[in-house]
């Protein structure tokens, strides 16, 4: 079905997805500067994934993110140059940068609106002031102009001592000189992308006439040649009134790969000593001395005498083009070259559509079943025991959940994608309330179901706003405690007993207990003379209705409070739980399902139906005795649990499967507790035990059912309900005309 | 089959035929996906009398509708000997629990007649028009109307 796809448009997905990637990289390299731990590479990294987006984006005519991409990068150019001192201002425009930049990725893309002009060109007037050193220090005599496409340097830094590449400025740009000396120095890599000099040479001469001349003193013995390196460099006059820019153009896609230099002819000091020599004898000596079996040198180019355009010798790597590792790409779109950056030992991976991976899985979801189905009916059978059926059937089962771990692994995806957003919020969030935050993440690289990831961020960034808007304090006041003006917020995702378990802490000021009790008390959700812990006060921050932000702020009060958050999470078969620490800081837990497929849950049966409660809702089960069920008024039942009543609730009965009440010690109470924090048990017939399931939508052929969350299927292959217990709790509070409990009861 | 009819282009289509105790009715065969034995279904909680509950489909929760209660008509609890029929309607997948199914039948769009009113308002939710065949008379079913939800917005 993808072949139906518009080769060009799957160009452009590509191109987008890459995108994403080289954002991820330019968020984490600047982050990496700000926090110090940077070394030489992170800037040249940074300064490629801006370069690979305008690179692609050009391809695909995106000429508003050209165009920002270009003062960008251009600034980030005048950094690994260390021509701008990378300062904190300078640091914080380019990180302000980056989001702009995914913006205008993603209006590109068609999600999200186009970046709003004035905040763009902002942008762009505060990144040009940096680039022209309006705010540096460095008293430079820049005297560049502002050209449709502005001076670039293009020295890659793997030889910073080629050449003085702050001469480059020097040289005015807008008057036209009388023509151009370019030293260009290739790289392998830009043979790698399947560049050829040749074809620059020609684009060169269309400027005006040029004479080539080739530089072969860098090339070794033939027995010490790699055919996969590039040995050559070439300097071109140009003669002519020719723009300095319309030269660079010429490099624009290969300018990361070599090293170049563009100097006004009558410039005397030439920075690389270009050795003139006669390539064709050097070649001609070479070829003497050369043995027939040694690869040719890759880049067999002669003296190019003008006038052109005679043919350019084109120096395609012939040989390296046959044993090279990283085969050159063959597609001559430049979308695909910046990303093709050699990683020798790349990982081998493939995009497979997330449909045919969700059919897989279903698929597989069925087979489970069948399986234990079958086995199930040879245990019936009394076949097991008297053949080697038994042996087989182990081995199947042993199998089918291998398949299983597989296919869902397949699925499985680390929290990257969502901990790489969380650094711009961060920011956003710190800039408008006014304090100074430090974002620490770890564990980014953990997996989870690509279900649960999508559905984390949102939690997570609510959670990170409130860290951020309730839990730390201003500047002044945390100097004032002693502590550093900048507050630290942990971002921790890890493993743990099967499920996954993401930690939100924050140094700031700790959860006030006493105005949280204060606040709940005020607004009617507990007593007011209420003995509460400390943990159970922290607690009462989840409960609905409650919010401690006084004004409601832009950042965290939007009506939602953490009440929310915690039944997302309780919605994805998660806990959330919170410790606090006076004066010291607050640390947010959540645990989640490493999936959403399967769900951990009690098989029960209640009236000859089997039902399925999940796990993570139970709190305990007991034995319900005679003398701990009481009941308040006709036939509301409550029961002793601990120190506690807690509502009874005969399921049969709530669902309609039964119609009249048994005792309620003929079977089991189940204690739950709702997501609203109430806890009531659950009066069922038996327990069968307890088992992972898998989940099956009611919705998908039918509707919606009050008090079913959803279906699934046994291994007798009958459909068991799974319940809802918050709305069988809800319900049966409904029915009874009893005022609300309070949670200190 | 085309020999029935003098032009083969007139709008005809086949139909399957099925009983509800001593009433015939036929849907679009187009709708039916598969044709299976009743198996016991898991009871939804409060639902709709007509809903007999859900069974697994190779894998899938399939709801099950007594067309019977559904059109007001016998209350006979099901047997072995009743009949699933697996619908498309509406883009779900839905059993629909009859007596047997009958036949398979070709009709042409000028042979239905409208459901006259002696018919409850009830049934007439239902039935888009009504043909004789054989000396029968066949119901035609509106499947989109068959699910509780569908019928609200249709009220």
């Amino acid at each position: 079905m993808t072949d139906a796809v518009d080769p060009f448009e799957a160009i452009k997905v590509v191109f987008f997805q890459e995108c994403d990637e080289l954002l991820g990289d330019l968020e984490t390299g600047l982050l990496a500067i700000q926090s110090g731990s940077a070394d030489d590479e992170t800037i040249h990294a940074v300064f490629r994934a801006v370069h690979s987006v305008k690179g692609g984006a050009g391809a695909f005519g995106l000429d508003d993110l050209v165009r920002f991409a270009h003062v960008f990068e251009t600034l980030l150019d005048e950094l690994r140059a260390g021509r701008r001192p990378c300062d904190e201002p300078t640091l914080n425009a380019l990180l302000r940068a980056a989001d702009v930049l995914a913006d205008h990725v993603a209006a590109a893309r068609g999600q999200g609106a186009p970046v709003e002009p004035a905040r763009s060109a902002g942008l762009v007037a505060e990144l040009e002031a940096l680039t022209h050193g309006d705010v540096a220090p460095v008293a430079e005599t820049v005297v560049e102009t502002v050209a449709p496409l502005p001076v670039e340097a293009d020295e890659f830094g793997f030889k910073p001592i080629a050449f003085d590449l702050s001469s480059l400025d020097a040289p005015a740009v807008a008057e036209p000189s009388g023509g151009w000396r370019i030293v260009l120095h290739p790289h392998a890599q830009m043979y790698a992308k399947a560049n050829e000099t040749g074809l620059l040479l020609r684009e060169l001469a269309r400027l005006g006439p040029v004479a080539v001349s080739l530089d072969t003193s860098a090339l070794p013995d033939l027995a010490e040649m790699s055919p996969e390196d590039a040995y050559l460099s070439w300097t071109i006059e140009l003669t002519g009134p020719v723009d300095e820019a319309a030269v660079r153009e010429v490099f624009d896609f290969v300018e990361a790969d070599c090293d170049l230099s563009v100097r006004p002819l009558d410039s005397v000091a030439t920075p690389l000593p270009v050795a003139q020599t006669t390539p064709d004898l050097d070649i001609a000596a070479l070829l003497a001395r050369a043995t027939a079996d040694v690869p040719a040198q890759p880049e067999p180019a002669p003296v190019v005498a003008i006038p052109f355009p005679t043919p350019a010798p084109e120096p395609v790597p012939v040989a390296a083009r046959v044993q090279a590792t990283p085969t050159p790409a063959a597609t001559p779109a430049p979308a695909q070259a910046p990303a093709a950056a050699p990683t020798p030992p790349a990982a081998v991976t493939i995009r497979v559509d997330l449909e045919r991976v969700d059919r897989l899985i279903n698929v597989v979801g069925e087979l489970v079943i069948q399986q234990a189905m079958l086995a199930q009916r040879v245990t019936e059978s009394g076949l097991a025991r008297s053949s080697g059926i038994s042996v087989g059937l182990e081995d199947l089962e042993l199998l089918t959940r291998e398949i299983q771990d597989s296919v869902m692994a397949i699925r499985a995806q680390p929290v990257k994608s969502v901990f790489q957003r969380m650094p711009r919020l961060v920011r956003e969030v710190g800039e408008m309330t006014g304090k100074r935050v430090r974002l620490v993440t770890a564990g980014e690289d953990t997996e989870v179901d690509k279900t649960v990831v999508e559905r984390l961020a949102e939690p997570i960034t609510h959670m990170l706003r409130n860290a951020i808007d309730h839990g730390l304090e201003s500047p002044d006041d945390r100097v004032a405690a002693g502590k550093p003006a900048e507050g630290t917020v942990k971002l921790v995702a890890l493993h743990r007993s099967g499920r996954i378990v993401i930690e939100i802490s924050d140094d700031g000021r700790g959860i006030n207990r006493e105005r949280v009790k204060g606040i709940a008390a005020a607004k009617g959700l507990i007593a007011d003379d209420a003995d509460l812990s400390d943990e159970e006060i922290d607690n009462l921050i989840f409960l609905p209705g409650f919010s401690t932000a006084e004004t409601i702020s832009d950042v965290s009060g939007r009506g939602v409070g953490m009440d929310v958050v915690k039944r997302s999470i309780q919605a994805l078969g998660g806990r959330i739980s919170i410790a606090s620490n006076p004066g010291k800081g607050s640390t947010f837990t959540l645990s989640l399902p490493l999936t959403l497929a399967v769900l951990d849950g009690m098989v029960v049966a209640a009236a000859e139906q089997t039902l399925v409660a999940p796990l993570t809702a139970i709190v305990e089960s007991l034995t319900p005795r005679v003398q701990d069920v009481h009941h308040v008024g006709g036939h509301d039942a409550v029961i002793r649990f601990r120190d506690e009543f807690v509502p009874l609730i005969d399921v049969a009965l709530n669902m309609g499967f039964r119609d009249t009440p048994v005792p309620p010690s003929t079977g089991v109470a189940v204690v739950i507790e709702t997501e609203a924090g109430f806890r009531a048990a659950l009066l069922f017939d038996a327990i069968q035990g307890q088992r992972q399931v898998v989940i099956k939508s009611l919705e998908t052929n039918y509707q919606q059912v009050e008090g079913v969350a959803a279906a699934t299927i046994l291994g007798d292959g009958r459909v068991a309900l799974i319940l809802d217990v918050d709305a069988i709790v809800a319900t049966a509070r409904r029915k009874t005309t009893r005022p609300e409990l309070k949670l200190a009861s | 089959m085309t020999e029935q009819f003098s032009t083969p282009a007139a709008a005809s289509r086949e139909l399957i035929a099925f009983r509800i105790g001593e009433q015939e009715f036929c849907v679009d065969i187009m709708a039916v996906r598969e044709i299976r034995g009743w198996t016991p279904a898991t009871p939804l909680p409060r639902s709709p009398g007509f809903m007999k509950g859900v069974i697994n489909l190779r894998g899938a929760v399939l709801p099950i509708i007594d067309l019977g209660v559904r059109f007001g008509l016998t209350t006979s609890e099901p047997t072995a000997r009743h009949v699933i029929m697996v619908a498309h309607i509406g883009g779900r997948l839905v059993g629909l629990l009859v007596d047997a199914v009958s036949d398979i039948i070709q009709l042409r769009d000028e042979e239905v007649q409208p459901t006259p009113d002696v018919a409850s308002d009830h049934v007439k939710a239902f039935v888009k028009g009504i043909f004789a065949l054989d000396g029968r008379m066949i119901s035609l079913i509106e499947l989109d109307r068959i699910l509780p939800e569908t019928e609200a917005e249709a009220a």
